[in-house]
């Protein structure tokens, strides 16, 4: 036999995803499987349920959730009877032009690209996966580790929101209030985060066994 | 006899191999990595969840940082923040950041020490495997070293406002963002269920 095929699934094994046991898969009873992990308690699957489906549709919400996220603003100071709203890129190119590089550069990278990039990523796997693609197996589950890794680096402008809400508050000279983006931001990195777990890699190898 | 293994990315099977000191097994098929020789992992991890705790506690019973300016002073501790979100009326976000920078980080230790303490005496606590369980789906969502992150950026974007000065339980936070990396690093999954599931 090939290496290509001596998977779990084709042993009628299932691995816990929790805890990683090797179980007996799961008679199906009716259209359900109903097992648990003897071990740790987790709903065996052999693959997770729907995951194209539910990954589609949390990267779908994601998507939606990323234009308001970058368009309205995300602070909103108040200084000296002055209102000034920021979005993300208005900060981006305000520390560009005050000669901050790195601050603009970490802004840019956590909060624009990121989740933009992971975002792509998803989408090209799912189609890849739903095309039956046969190319670049490693270079794709590759990718999904990283899409796993980087996302919640973008929570950092929500944190420096709530500091910068936290300490500008100097009396009535200055106020930083947490602008409309803020919460759509916080939604981009949870649904994105969700999406990423939502997916299956081994989906991406399933193409190897029908191939025999 | 070596243990029979399915790479949770690819679903290969693989015999795993007896690891050497520090070794590590990788997925011959994917490459994702399978398992890591950690010597000792119950006993680091412990040692690594106390020390947490002490600092988590010091993290929020102490000034957080402090600014000044124009004769102004503000003080702020770790949760300032999410108070000052909640009378914004922004009641979401500030559970966001309570939960993924204090509650998910200190859930995480708190139900490390509840397994492996008992374990390291050969016992094991009622659900010990829910506990667990939970404590492994949390990790992704405590995000203490992007909150630390935040604050640096945070720091360059006041400096030219004010003078900000750092407390101690910025500090502490700093040390504690290390200590749960270590912890990360060290814990040893399979061995923790491997020594559960003898326990029954
Ligand atoms: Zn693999």
């Amino acid at each position: 036999m090939k290496a290509a095929s001596m998977t779990a699934r084709r042993q009628n094994l299932v691995s816990c995803h929790n805890c990683h046991l090797l179980c007996d898969a799961p008679v199906p009873v009716g259209k359900q499987q109903v097992a648990c992990c003897p071990r740790c308690g987790t709903t065996l699957h052999s693959r997770k349920p729907n995951s194209l489906m539910r990954t589609w549709a949390l990267v779908f919400a994601a998507v939606i959730l990323y234009l308001p996220a970058n368009l309205l603003p995300i602070t909103i100071t108040r200084a000296i009877g002055i209102t000034q709203s920021d979005t993300i890129i208005s900060g981006v190119i305000y520390f560009l032009h005050s000669g901050m590089v790195p601050i603009a550069l970490v802004i840019f990278i956590a909060s624009v690209f990121v989740p933009l990039m992971k975002l792509l990523i998803l989408i090209y796997l799912l189609i890849s996966v739903q095309r039956r693609s046969r190319r670049r197996l490693v270079d794709r589950t590759r990718l999904y580790r990283l899409t796993e890794l980087v996302g919640r680096w973008s929570m950092v402008d929500v944190y420096v929101v709530t500091i910068l809400v936290a300490l500008v508050k100097l009396g009535a000279v200055a106020r930083v209030d947490a602008g409309p983006a803020t919460p759509y931001f916080a939604g981009v990195v949870i649904i994105t985060m969700f999406a990423a777990e939502s997916f299956d890699p081994r989906l991406i190898w399933d193409v190897m066994e029908d191939d025999e | 006899m070596s243990e029979l293994m399915a790479c949770h990315e690819c679903d290969l099977l693989t015999r795993l191999p007896e690891l050497p000191p520090g070794g590590r097994a990788h997925c011959p098929r994917c490459g994702c990595l399978l398992q890591r020789d950690r010597p000792n992992s119950i006993e680091k991890t412990l040692a690594l969840s106390f020390a947490g705790l002490v600092l988590f506690i010091v993290a929020v019973s102490f000034p957080f940082l402090a600014m000044k300016a124009g004769g102004f002073e503000q003080h702020s501790n770790l949760l300032t923040g999410v108070w000052l979100l909640l009378e914004q009326k922004m009641v979401l976000l500030a559970m966001v950041v309570l939960l993924t920078c204090v509650l998910f980080p200190l859930a995480g230790i708190l139900g490390l020490l509840y397994v492996l303490l008992p374990l390291h005496f050969g016992r094991r606590l009622p659900r010990a495997e829910v506990v667990f369980r939970l404590v492994s789906h949390l990790q992704p969502w405590s995000m203490m070293e992007v909150f630390m992150l935040g604050i640096l950026v945070s720091l360059v974007k006041l400096g030219h406002l004010a003078e900000v000065i750092p407390g101690i339980s910025l500090w502490a936070f700093a040390v504690l963002i290390f200590v749960l990396a270590a912890q990360t690093a060290v814990l040893d999954h399979h061995q923790v269920w491997e020594r559960l599931e003898a326990l029954r």
